[in-house]
């Protein structure tokens, strides 16, 4: 049985409420404009909302759409992690690495993914190709950050205890540093998500894409069906949201050790 | 004397920084035997942890040389090394913590050998029940014992003690040191145990090595002719305590920025 703590109830109300007060100013907003091509209702969209498997606007219904976003984010979302986490480890472990290595990334990290996407069409061509090099883009540097000052948090002392028991270089990697970077992995992780989820919806927008939840949007945009765009809008924050969740949760179930040294 | 387990000769030791030059052993030279305990003893910044770290194989001298019997030690014959701060591995149990050593290539040790010895050392240390347990659960004195078992598990020919108990209050280092002697008592393990309490190096100690102030020569050897259990109201306890602790006394010397003991 899961037991919620009075305190931990009280701060889900707090920000309970402010939802609920935040979705009754649109709603009034919504009744006083009475344009829904400026402002849908809640009901309007929570219309489309009740309704996942119906086709919406004569195309995919609201759970395909989903699906389609959903697997491209995790497709791009795991090429970052299997690239990332190993050159992270490495330049984390090796100044001669990172020496190598880091003025590069510092010059192309802030770059937007976004702005990557001509090249990308001219390179993959319109379509989920261009779409997952995006994603793959987005997730790739926090992953690659956090891997690095991870292994740079790790302790000295860790390491000696490997060399007293004679562990070779890849034993230390792979019994000392990779577990004991794993919990700023995890945070890489966490953060990574969150960009390929905005990255997948921002490049479904672009010209050539057919299914999606950013393909949604901007399909209800051309239609005017602004109840559209808002249900399509909550779906993507709920996942956020529950992605997060999750996250949260494995880093309370597997990291309970950090920090408490 | 019987016959010694570990013959160390002439060690020098330099720390070269990039302005400075810091001597740390100069020509350190002595004995030990099977089954002995050594404590080692100096002013601070004598170089007692830098000579141990040489015999455990985290630093290297710059000459001499340290023979286990006839051979010279190296990969197969181990020293194992205890620190201060435990240096525990926080995400791995107190069962994975002691089997460390054991899992890595330079050990080679049998699955049956190694929950045989792990069961061994658990209940040699008295926390079979806490066998699952994370680091962080433990006090610091079981974290110490753990340690112990850790470093024991590879069945070392000598175990390194650098300050181990210095972390810990009075009680709980005193239970240490007599779980210590049982240890040896058992195991017929030699131990060579730097400290700089003259009280806990008469309670444990067969001989007591004294290092002069930087760099360390060995300045005197003293040796303990009293039985265990032995009791630090004991008139000889107190004399042979008052004249180490007389012999330690150095000026405080100014420690090199590169130093490590």
């Amino acid at each position: 049985m899961v037991l919620i703590s009075k305190q931990k109830v009280r701060e889900y109300g707090k920000g309970l409420a402010v939802i609920i007060l935040l979705l009754v100013a649109w709603e009034c907003a919504a009744l006083v404009i009475d344009n829904n091509y400026i402002l849908p209702s809640l009901t309007e969209i929570a219309e489309v909302l009740l309704h996942p498997a119906q086709p919406v606007l004569g195309g995919e219904s609201l759970i395909a759409n989903t699906m389609v976003s959903l697997k491209e984010v995790l497709t791009g979302f795991f090429c970052a992690a299997v690239l990332a986490i190993p050159v992270g480890l490495l330049i984390g472990w090796s100044s001669e690495v990172q020496a190598y290595l880091n003025p590069a990334i510092q010059v192309l990290r802030p770059i937007p993914p976004i702005a990557w996407m001509p090249f990308a069409i001219a390179w993959f061509g319109i379509g989920i190709n261009s779409i997952l090099f995006i994603i793959a883009l987005g997730a790739f540097f926090p992953i690659l950050i956090n891997t690095v000052d991870g292994v740079k948090g790790i302790r000295v002392r860790w390491i000696e205890v490997a060399e007293m028991f004679h562990a070779t270089t890849f034993e230390k990697l792979r019994t000392v540093v990779l577990p004991g970077a794993l919990p700023r992995i995890w945070t890489g992780l966490r953060v990574s998500f969150a960009i390929a989820w905005m990255c997948v919806v921002a490049a479904e927008m672009l010209p050539g894409t057919t299914a999606g939840l950013g393909f949604l949007i901007m399909y209800a945009y051309n239609l005017g069906q602004l109840d559209v765009i808002g249900a399509g809008m909550v779906v993507i924050g709920i996942i956020g949201l529950g992605a997060d969740m999750l996250f949260r949760a494995g880093q309370d179930r597997f990291f309970s050790w950090e920090g408490k040294d | 004397m019987a016959e010694p387990v570990l013959s160390i000769s002439g060690i020098e030791k330099t720390f070269r920084g990039e302005s400075e030059s810091c001597p740390a052993l100069s020509g350190v030279s002595f004995d030990i035997a099977a089954e002995e305990i050594i404590c080692i003893m100096g002013p601070s910044g004598c170089g007692k942890s830098t000579l141990l770290r040489i015999i455990g194989g985290l630093e290297h001298e710059d000459k001499g040389s340290i023979h286990t019997r006839a051979e010279p030690l190296g990969e197969g014959v181990s020293a194992a090394m205890i620190f201060q701060d435990h240096a525990l591995f926080p995400w791995l149990s107190v069962e994975e913590n002691i089997i460390y050593g054991l899992r890595l290539s330079a050990q080679k040790v049998p699955d049956t050998e190694v929950h045989r010895r792990v069961d061994d050392l658990l209940s040699l240390i008295h926390l079979t029940s806490f066998a699952r347990s994370l680091p962080h659960e433990l006090s610091g004195g079981m974290k110490q014992r753990v340690s112990v078992a850790r470093a024991l598990a590879i069945r070392p020919s000598i175990l390194l003690m650098d300050e181990p108990f210095s972390a810990l209050d009075i009680f709980t280092r005193r239970e240490l040191e007599d779980e210590i002697l049982r240890i040896r008592q058992e195991l017929k393990t030699t131990i060579l145990m730097v400290t700089h309490n003259p009280e806990e190096a008469v309670y444990i100690a067969d001989r007591i090595i004294i290092l002069s102030e930087r760099p360390g020569v060995v300045a005197g050897i003293v040796t303990v002719p009293l039985p265990h259990p032995r009791s630090p109201a004991d008139p000889d306890f107190i004399r042979i305590r008052e004249e180490v602790a007389g012999r330690v006394k150095g000026k405080n010397v100014v420690r090199c920025g590169i130093q490590h003991g």
